[in-house]
């Protein structure tokens, strides 16, 4: 028995592996390469060729080289370029939410790894502020809407303690509308952001934060000097993260607006701008457009990458400081 | 000297407490607007559209099952259908995406072989890419296929999801030591079924919480079904929502669009109130290290 075991045990070196390495991943790349790199190729493809509908009659495709590019970035006959115009609308919505959604997110992750303040029942509110996160963002959006219509709740609230006019309508001001999409990104990520800060801050040396201490320095200097410059590394990969979402920004304000970017366009997205070419067939601008976004999370992606790589450059130095848990 | 000391200590001891009550008094008034909204829903799924023209109240009222009963047998919006629809797809994707993505990085992460870390540095750099930006080769492919109105574009493509697949592989390479293997070979182990039988027991709980992720990544999803589903029989939860926005809204039953909303992100909560724990534990387990 013993015999054959020794026997047995020589055997991995001598087999080749390596081909269970392949077939391992073999559904993985087949699936990846056939439903997601292919459309992307297509996508590019799509974007170099004239191709829409006019009522049901199929113009293209035909070959046009840049001039949907030229098309996206050239203005309309109001003189606006659109996608700059949605690319802002993204932008400006995302960065309103998403500066409550990381000072909050910061000062949280703070109290919660606070030893001095040691916070009693941190699993519950870890457990209300994460859970918008999971809540579809359509079903929370159409929340919204009800919730703030003319004849909802809300308006009927703030009639009564006399904040606003009965004929004032949240869906009828640029700043009322966006206001409420960033509301809604903000609940939606804030609790997100927390936890993954706080793991962040948990993943520092505790003996750095002591030695402050001991040497004279006050709360304030500890968040400065030490936790803040420690903590960079994670809180510029969330925050780049949180773009690359922000970027695909659609649910909410899609079903806010109800897919028309009202009021007056003001909160069109990006990719609700992808959505509507898709949806009555334009392939040609919509292919650009798809090209543009794919362009822009890609150089944020870059950084995300570069991130997550350089884990695995410096596997020692990293794994040591990784200690303690999110709850 | 000893008083002045003293006198330091208690107004620490005073700055202390301020400084908790503060904080204290911030986190209770965040949980009290994350839970708002969703309070309100509760309340105004159990009023009629006659109650819910009143206006605003915290109270709840007794229509509760007809508004259920009224939602549940909707003629235009079949939302039992939608819910079948969402639940069939959802599972699907849960189950294949966490049991490829792990053999994947089981692949990666027991095996020696040629461009190995290319292929591995591959998926992560294509990681961060939205589904958006593919959507129109995607739904181009589907409807040459004739697959429009098919579960199958939205549960198949589960299989290659590389955020699942970076978090299995590091959740391995903390619990899943090499020796294990060998083990397993010295016994006359094939290798699929040391997969099968000893790797995935070792790392069942990554594969619970991703599997509760993708549930519920799939289920909210609405960009992409929205673009392949237009018969009323095959669209998903998501896509409903969103036509219940596009009604004319005058002539609802408000008390019935509360309930549909309060439908839709049912499952979810549900699953979030036994789970919060993993899944809280799950968000940052695999995604970054510090």
């Amino acid at each position: 028995m013993a015999k054959k075991r020794t026997e047995k045990s020589g055997a991995p070196s001598s087999v080749n592996y390596a081909k269970w390495g392949y077939i391992f991943i073999l559904p993985f790349f087949a699936v990846y390469i056939f439903f997601t790199l292919v459309p992307q190729f297509l996508t590019i493809y799509n974007s170099f060729f004239e191709s829409y509908r006019v009522g049901l009659q199929q113009v293209g495709p035909n070959f046009v080289g840049l001039e949907n590019y030229k098309t996206l970035f050239s203005p309309d006959s109001s003189g606006v370029v659109l996608v700059l115009k949605y690319s802002f609308n993204t932008m400006w919505m995302w960065f309103l939410g998403a500066v409550p959604q990381f000072v909050i997110a910061l000062l949280l992750a703070i109290f919660f790894t606070s030893y001095r303040l040691n916070i009693k029942g941190q699993s519950f509110f870890k457990t209300v502020i994460y859970m918008p996160n999971l809540i579809m963002a359509a079903a929370f959006s159409m929340l919204f809407f009800t919730l703030f219509s003319r004849v909802g709740p809300i308006q009927a609230l703030l009639v009564k303690w006399g904040w606003i006019d009965a004929s004032f309508d949240f869906f009828s001001r640029r700043v009322t509308v966006r206001g409420m999409i960033a509301l809604m990104n903000f609940l939606m990520w804030f609790g997100n952001t927390t936890i993954v800060l706080m793991a962040g801050i948990m993943g520092i040396d505790q003996s750095l934060f002591e030695s402050a201490t001991i040497d004279g320095a006050n709360s304030v200097q500890v968040f400065f000097r030490v936790t803040m410059p420690l903590l960079m590394p994670i809180f510029v990969y969330c925050l780049i993260t949180a773009m690359i979402g922000g970027i695909q920004m659609f649910d909410v304000p899609q079903v806010l607006s109800n897919g028309n970017g009202a009021p007056n366009e003001t909160t069109r997205t990006l990719v609700m701008y992808l959505n509507g070419y898709l949806r009555n067939k334009n392939f040609g601008m919509a292919g650009a457009i798809s090209v543009f976004i794919f362009a822009v999370t890609g150089i944020l992606s870059g950084f995300v990458y570069r991130r997550l790589t350089a884990q695995y450059k410096e596997p020692t130095r990293q794994r040591r400081r990784r200690k303690g848990d999110v709850l | 000297m000893k008083s002045k000391k003293l006198d330091a200590n208690a107004r620490g001891l005073i700055k202390l407490t301020v400084l908790r009550v503060i904080v204290y008094a911030i986190l209770i008034f965040l949980c009290a607007l994350c839970l708002f909204f969703f309070y309100l829903m509760i309340i105004n799924a159990t009023r009629s559209n006659a109650q819910l023209a009143t206006g605003f109240t915290l109270l709840p009222k007794e229509n509760f099952f007809k508004n259920l009963v009224n939602a549940w047998t909707d003629t235009s919006i079949n939302i039992p259908r939608g819910m079948l629809n969402s639940l069939i797809i959802a599972l699907s994707s849960a189950v294949l995406t966490t049991y490829f993505s792990a053999l994947t990085a089981y692949g990666i992460h027991a095996y020696e072989f040629k461009g190995k870390n290319l292929i591995f540095t591959f998926i992560i750099a294509v990681m961060m890419i939205p589904a958006q930006v593919s959507a129109l080769g995607f739904v181009q492919m589907m409807t040459k296929l004739h697959l429009t109105n098919s579960y199958l574009p939205l549960i198949i493509p589960s299989i290659a999801a590389p955020v699942v697949f970076f978090y299995m592989k590091q959740y391995m390479e903390s619990v899943l030591p090499l020796d294990v293997i060998d083990a397993a070979r010295v016994d006359g182990s094939g290798e699929f079924r040391t997969f099968n039988t000893i790797v995935l027991p070792m790392i069942k709980p990554a594969i619970a919480v991703q599997m509760i992720f993708s549930f519920v990544s799939s289920w909210n999803n609405y960009f992409v079904p929205a673009l392949l589903l237009d018969k009323a029989e095959m669209k998903t939860v998501p896509i409903m929502i969103a036509q219940l926005r596009s009604a004319d809204y005058s002539k609802f039953d408000m008390g019935k669009v509360y309930m549909f909303i309060l439908l839709a992100i049912l499952p979810v909560m549900i699953t979030y109130v036994f789970l919060s724990k993993s899944i809280i534990k799950g968000v940052t387990a695999g995604s970054v290290k510090g």
